[in-house]
């Protein structure tokens, strides 16, 4: 195994000036290194993505690029036990989350998921919960318990860079915001638990550019804290936010595969596949 | 004629379409303006109405001469037919005439579809009306005070209420929703958010129980519960409680599948969304997935509550009726609203008829006053708030709009 990226993030313990609010049953503290061995993906017979084999650092951003249909979405799914969720779903392979499989036997999908945090493609917030309530959600599902609560909201809507937005209607409805304050608002939901890593499924395609930059903003701003996975079809977006890439591609009727995987610089200027060059160059997919 | 101001506000897009001298409308211009006359090619104008009044004025002396003073005459039915079809004859011709045979078609077409709805509204006007005038001289402030307490039959129909009846029927129903609630969301969150294989077999065994007559409902308790426990058990013989049971089993099947509905409306991402965050399923279902249908379900008690409050059939057997209140669900006959009506239109004298029609007016006041409570909670609460506020927000973020707009 390669660890696929040579420079260290910097970690900043204190972001945003404070230390993370006090969770009590939460997942531990600081960002968690997730590593894909072997992993293959079904749905039904249909063999969907072959060994990846894959590092994502603690602390690091880490993006999936690669066109439709090769399998990015259900690799991150997989990182969570989201993909078993689809019924024809199968897997096998392993996922070690800080050299832990959380596919063995006897680890909880939903312990997993709350160390794992996700957010989609589409902005889902609770409609039915105000601003706050959807930040704190995650405690009331996840059964975490919280003395400081409106720090933790607090503290959650600023590292999702949206605290200034909202700070005076935390009670209105987390629908009525606009779908980029809703995106930044489901990263403030999946934050507030502290989760290890974040998984973000094309956060920003649903979203207009001054939206994403914002969104990106954020990730930026997490690195270090959190490690973060993103899917993402935008390469200059993967540009920008990643520290490490890796290309996944399917040749028609083929599973998808990892084609490259690298330091962002290396995988956008000299990839060593042509593939991956012809990909970054925008001359396919 | 109104001048172009006035038609840009009351319809801006005719008077762009009829903007004919190439100007771009909302344009300021300094030089007189000249007459424009917008058109509404679909609107009736006054001679149209006089056009269809002579045609059906025609069309009915026409009838008239044919079928009662040349012949024997065809009986009401065949005069109106006879009638109804010269009139479309008429409009035809006369539009065809004036306007061309593309504006008579759209006028017969038109003529029709009108036509079918009115004749659609007539039962339902009459029934209601029918209730109205033969219930409403006998409803007075003590009907709903008093019950049947020293009322003989050769009193008049506003002597003693039916108080009881109202009482029974909150009560009995009350209770059938406090049994059927539960059991309906549940059965719907089995059929929606689980993955058994057993949902289907559930699913027609549901559509089958909505179709269940409901004598047989009463029947059932009757039979299964009344029957062979009354001596033993007091609390299993005729009382509100075993009518609520009946009621609930007519409930059941309505709440369950309009929950159904509800849930399955809730979006698949935000179930992902609190699975996500490490919540077990029963969680997501009791703080995300009910918590967002919320309306809906209040919706589907209602219309639970509007199937149940009107069935006789299942309190033939189980409440039995009686003629002074009684408050206690749990003891004794009771009396409730459709009950009321069914004893006393049966009854001989005209009184007691009317009495019935009566308790049919409260009844019928008390479905609509539920179905009315549905669709006012049943409305876009959030939606409306929301785009209030999408109107305050918009010119301070210049952001896209929240709330369904954004996708697909």
């Amino acid at each position: 195994m390669i660890d696929i990226t040579q420079a260290e993030p910097v970690v900043h313990a204190d972001a945003g000036g404070k230390p993370p609010i006090e969770l009590i049953g939460g997942p531990p503290i600081g960002a968690a290194t997730i590593e894909a061995r072997d992993a293959c993906a079904w749905f039904g017979d249909r063999l969907v993505l072959e060994d990846v084999n894959l590092v994502m650092p603690a602390g690091h951003v880490t993006a999936l690029i690669g066109p439709s249909g090769c399998g990015k979405s259900t690799f991150i799914r997989m990182l969570n036990r989201m993909h078993e969720l689809v019924p024809s779903a199968a897997l096998s392979g392993e996922v070690l989350l800080d050299g832990a499989d959380i596919y063995e036997r006897g680890m909880r999908a939903q312990d997993v998921r709350m160390r794992v945090g996700m957010v989609f493609q589409k902005p889902n917030p609770f409609p039915a919960m105000s601003i706050r309530d959807n930040v704190l959600a995650g405690l009331k599902l996840a059964r975490i318990k919280c003395k400081d609560k409106d720090g933790l909201v607090e503290q959650s809507l600023v590292r999702a860079s949206l605290w200034r937005e909202v700070r005076d209607r935390l009670d209105s409805p987390g629908g009525a915001l606009s779908g980029g304050q809703q995106q930044r608002l489901c990263i403030a939901r999946s934050l507030a638990v502290h989760p290890n890593v974040l998984l973000m499924d094309e956060p920003c395609s649903a979203l207009d550019p001054t939206s994403t930059g914002r969104v990106e903003e954020t990730i930026a701003e997490l690195r270090g804290q959190v490690t973060v996975v993103i899917v993402t079809h935008n390469m200059q977006q993967a540009h920008r936010v990643s520290d490490a890439c890796a290309f996944f591609l399917a040749a028609e009727n083929e599973p998808g595969r990892v084609v490259e995987q690298g330091p962002t610089q290396k995988l956008f200027s000299a990839p060593d596949d042509p593939r991956t060059l012809a990909y970054v160059e925008g001359r396919f997919g | 004629m109104t001048s172009v101001r006035d038609a840009t506000s009351v319809d801006p897009g005719h008077a762009a379409a009829s903007d004919t001298n190439g100007t771009v409308s909302g344009v300021t211009r300094t030089g007189p303006r000249p007459e424009r006359v917008p058109v509404r090619p679909r609107e009736l104008t006054g001679t149209d109405i006089v056009t269809i009044i002579g045609c059906f004025a025609s069309a009915l002396s026409l009838s008239w001469l044919v079928f009662t003073v040349l012949t024997g005459g065809i009986g009401w039915l065949g005069f109106g037919l006879a009638t109804f079809v010269v009139f479309l004859v008429l409009v035809f011709v006369v539009t065809a005439e004036t306007m061309g045979v593309t504006a008579a078609t759209d006028r017969v077409a038109t003529a029709v579809v009108v036509s079918a709805a009115v004749l659609l509204l007539v039962p339902l006007v009459w029934l209601v009306g029918y209730v109205i005038v033969k219930g409403l001289p006998g409803l007075t402030a003590h009907f709903f005070f008093e019950d049947q307490r020293g009322v003989t039959p050769i009193l008049p129909s506003t002597a003693g209420g039916g108080s009881h009846a109202i009482v029974g029927t909150l009560q009995q129903v009350g209770l059938a929703l406090v049994w059927a609630l539960p059991l309906g969301v549940l059965a719907a969150v089995f059929l929606n958010e689980s993955r058994s294989r057993w949902r289907r077999p559930v699913r027609i065994f549901v559509d089958a129980m909505s179709g269940l007559p409901s004598v047989i409902a009463g029947l059932f308790i009757f039979a299964v519960l009344i029957l062979p426990y009354a001596k033993q058990i007091k609390v299993f013989s005729y009382n509100g409680f075993m009518a609520s049971l009946a009621l609930a089993m007519m409930m059941l099947p309505t709440i369950t599948r309009t929950v159904e509905v509800v849930l399955r409306l809730v979006p698949d991402g935000l179930r992902e969304a609190s699975l996500a965050m490490g919540s077990s399923r029963a969680r997501t279902v009791w703080s995300v997935v009910l918590p967002t249908a919320r309306t809906g379900i209040t919706t589907a008690v209602v219309l639970g509550v509007a199937r149940a409050v009107g069935e006789t059939a299942p309190l033939l057997f189980t409440a039995f009726g009686a003629d002074l209140m009684n408050s206690n669900p749990f003891n004794g006959p009771q009396e409730s609203l459709p009950l009321f009506v069914y004893r006393n239109i049966r009854k001989p004298d005209p009184s007691a008829i009317s009495r019935g029609f009566t308790g049919a007016l409260v009844l019928m006041m008390l479905v609509i006053g539920l179905f009315a409570l549905a669709r006012y909670i049943g409305r876009d609460r959030s939606g409306r708030k929301n785009k209030r506020r999408r109107k305050e927000l918009l010119p301070t973020l210049g952001d896209q709009p929240s709330i369904g707009s954004e996708h697909s």
